[in-house]
């Protein structure tokens, strides 16, 4: 066992890259359940992303346009719960359930003639001067764009929600969707958008394990990132700096478990590799003093 | 245009309307969506739903629908009951394998002893594993308020590391040239829940009927079954009458999680015939699907057990015969959930067509 071969600044940069998925399909699980609607279907949406993406990507060769047809297909998937649970009324928990079942489905269904393939290439882009910079370099600004969108979206779904009107509605709608409706606000309309904006978000995230984490395109492979994704909005409390906390966090003990591993370590492997899984659940317990809005999870109709 | 008007009383036909509907709307967009990917729709919808039960080979299909209806039946029987009161147990998958993995252990450890105790042992044994990896996320929820899904979900990942590791190290058969994976129970007379395996019949089919009667009886004509439907349909009115909330999560949890561990056990002492790294191909998500199909009542998740289950027996050959990806199977079971949940809507709701308001 060599510690030594663990680098640092190369482990907290590759910290900032696992947690990038997760941190993506969180952020837009957060505005959801912020509106009031429970969506457990991000693994899903995530996965029909990472295929989405994978097939835009190699047939056009760019990943950039890649990512923008994940976000569509992450979207589209999230459509379909928002008609069911938005106009049919039907329940969250069992729509969203559904929906991931769906969604492993049509992936691997689409996904069938991709296994394999390798994804073009999306190069990151080593930020002028800063990326000199010892240790902080390697560890900040050497990554590919996606990383740094992510970090743009906690930032600006942050700001949404604290300061901008549009942030304010759809925090009431998630507090009290009888309130919203009476002040005359379109709850059901408001909701519709935050569930497409959560699909997108779930459907890049889902690319960025199929087009740079791994890249290629393999059944399955989320592997449980969108249910951690869900995990980390308990965590955070439903507030967005700390969505990134906790994703940092699963980032950073999945990094160091691949590492303990490569470095082999005498714990047994199937340990290390339960450990995401149970820091999550020991996180959860921890923070489970967090309030989460007051209409979340149940139907909005306005008759009733 | 039109617009949704809550019933004054839930529909009773569309009770018995909407699973049916739902099934065969699942057909018609299954048969699109195979379609639109170059699949003849018709010969997919048949070689699915119509050779298993009356095709040429049905005599030999018919029993396994059987076996996989069984452990189905068994787990969404558990989780209804939870369904029922608010509890949300997603997690069955996990106590499945930690059921199956308790059940053969026992079974394993007396090898190659033969004796009747030791099938009711390894019974014992696979419902206290499945009990025990369900009262994590119980307790949990009840000391700390924990997210019950959430933590039950999570546990399916560490218990699906767990069999990958007992396949490698502890339960390795010793006299398999090192592979992962036990000893063969078939050829394990004592620990073989097997009662007639050509007809398909084991003992995890005669435990699924067991717990569709003892459910029935429990929700009918029992106080716990009152309690568990008060608490789902209206917690406050729950907590006015006395009923204890912690004591609730703690049983229904429980329960689920003995059915789901006791799945897992028939499982593997027949059908499966030992542990593996794979041995678990998801039912413990499919009978949340059976649970909601079958309107989480008793009499109504015995028949979708059978309708999922053939959805894996034709999807099974789908699969070999047309190339169909394994996970194709899944789709159709999403979107039958999806349509189910869909008409739903018509049960308590009814369209009225109305007069834009001026």
């Amino acid at each position: 066992m060599d510690f030594s071969a663990i680098n640092p600044a190369v482990l907290l940069a590759s910290l900032m890259v696992a947690a990038t998925p997760i941190l993506l399909a969180a952020i837009g699980e957060l505005v959801v359940e912020r509106a009031g609607v429970l969506n457990l279907g991000v693994e899903g949406m995530m996965i029909t992303g990472a295929v989405a993406g994978f097939i835009v990507a190699s047939a056009t060769g760019s990943a950039w346009l890649g990512f923008i047809g994940a976000a569509f297909g992450g979207a589209i998937l999230a459509l379909l719960f928002g008609l069911l649970t938005q106009f049919f009324l039907s329940n969250q928990v069992a729509t969203g359930l559904g929906l991931t079942l769906f969604g492993l489905g049509l992936s691997a269904l689409m996904g069938q003639g991709y296994l394999g393939v390798k994804a073009p290439d999306f190069a990151s882009l080593n930020v002028p001067f800063l990326s000199d910079i010892p240790f902080l370099g390697r560890v900040l600004f050497q990554h590919d764009a996606m990383v740094y969108i992510g970090l743009a979206l906690v930032a600006g779904t942050y700001w949404m929600l604290k300061y901008s009107r549009a942030g304010l509605i759809l925090r009431a709608v998630g507090e009290n969707h009888e309130a919203a409706h009476a002040l005359g606000y379109n709850v059901v309309r408001v909701r519709l958008l935050a569930i497409l904006f959560g699909g997108a978000c779930a459907g890049l995230g889902g690319a960025y394990l199929s087009l740079v984490r791994v890249p290629t395109y393999a059944e399955g492979l989320t592997a449980g990132a969108g249910w951690i994704a869900l995990a980390i909005v308990v965590f955070a409390s439903w507030k967005p700096w700390r969505l990134l906390l906790g994703a940092y966090l699963f980032g950073g003990v999945t990094v160091l478990q691949l590492n303990l591993q490569a470095v082999g370590l005498s714990i047994p492997v199937e340990i290390l590799s339960m450990s995401p899984y149970l820091v999550t659940i020991l996180v959860l317990v921890i923070m489970s003093a967090g309030r989460a809005p007051g209409s979340l999870g149940k139907s909005f109709h306005a008759s009733s | 245009m039109i617009q949704l008007e809550k019933r004054p009383q839930a529909s009773a036909i569309w009770t018995y309307i909407a699973p049916l509907l739902a099934v065969i709307l699942t057909m018609i967009a299954g048969g699109i969506l195979f379609a639109f990917l170059g699949n003849d729709p018709f010969e997919a919808i048949r070689t699915i739903f119509w050779d298993p039960l009356f095709g040429e080979f049905a005599s030999f299909h018919r029993p396994q629908i059987l076996i996989k209806a069984a452990p189905l039946v068994l787990i969404a029987i558990g989780l209804s009951l939870g369904f029922r009161a608010g509890i949300w147990n997603i997690g069955a998958e996990g106590q499945y394998i930690m059921g199956a993995i308790c059940g053969a252990a026992v079974g394993l450890a007396f090898y190659p002893t033969e004796s009747v105790f030791i099938l009711p042992l390894m019974v014992i044994a696979g419902a206290l594993g499945g009990w025990a990896w369900a009262m994590i996320p119980a307790l949990l929820r009840v000391k700390f308020q924990t997210n019950e899904i959430l933590v039950s979900l999570m546990l399916v990942y560490v218990a699906e590391q767990l069999l990958a590791s007992v396949s490698l190290s502890l339960l390795r058969n010793p006299d398999g040239h090192g592979f992962p994976g036990s000893r063969n129970l078939a050829q394990y007379e004592s620990a073989t829940s097997w009662i007639d395996k050509s007809a398909g019949m084991h003992w995890g089919v005669v435990a699924a009927l067991i717990a569709v009667v003892f459910s029935y009886v429990i929700l009918s004509r029992h106080m716990l079954g009152f309690n568990i439907r008060l608490t789902g349909e209206s917690p406050r009115a729950a907590a006015f009458s006395g009923v204890n909330p912690t004591r609730m999560i703690v049983i229904c949890m429980g329960l689920s999680g003995v059915l789901a561990g006791l799945a897992g056990m028939f499982e593997v002492s027949g059908p499966g015939a030992q542990i593996s790294i794979d041995f678990n191909v998801g039912y413990g998500f499919t009978a949340i699907i059976v649970a909601f199909l079958g309107r989480l009542h008793p009499i109504g998740i015995l028949m979708a057990g059978g309708v999922m289950a053939l959805t894996y027996v034709g999807g099974g050959n789908a699969q070999a015969q047309l190339q169909l990806p394994a996970a194709a199977i899944q789709l159709f079971q999403g979107m039958l959930l999806f349509f189910l949940l869909a008409l739903d809507v018509m049960t308590n709701y009814r369209p009225v067509r109305k007069k834009e308001a001026l």
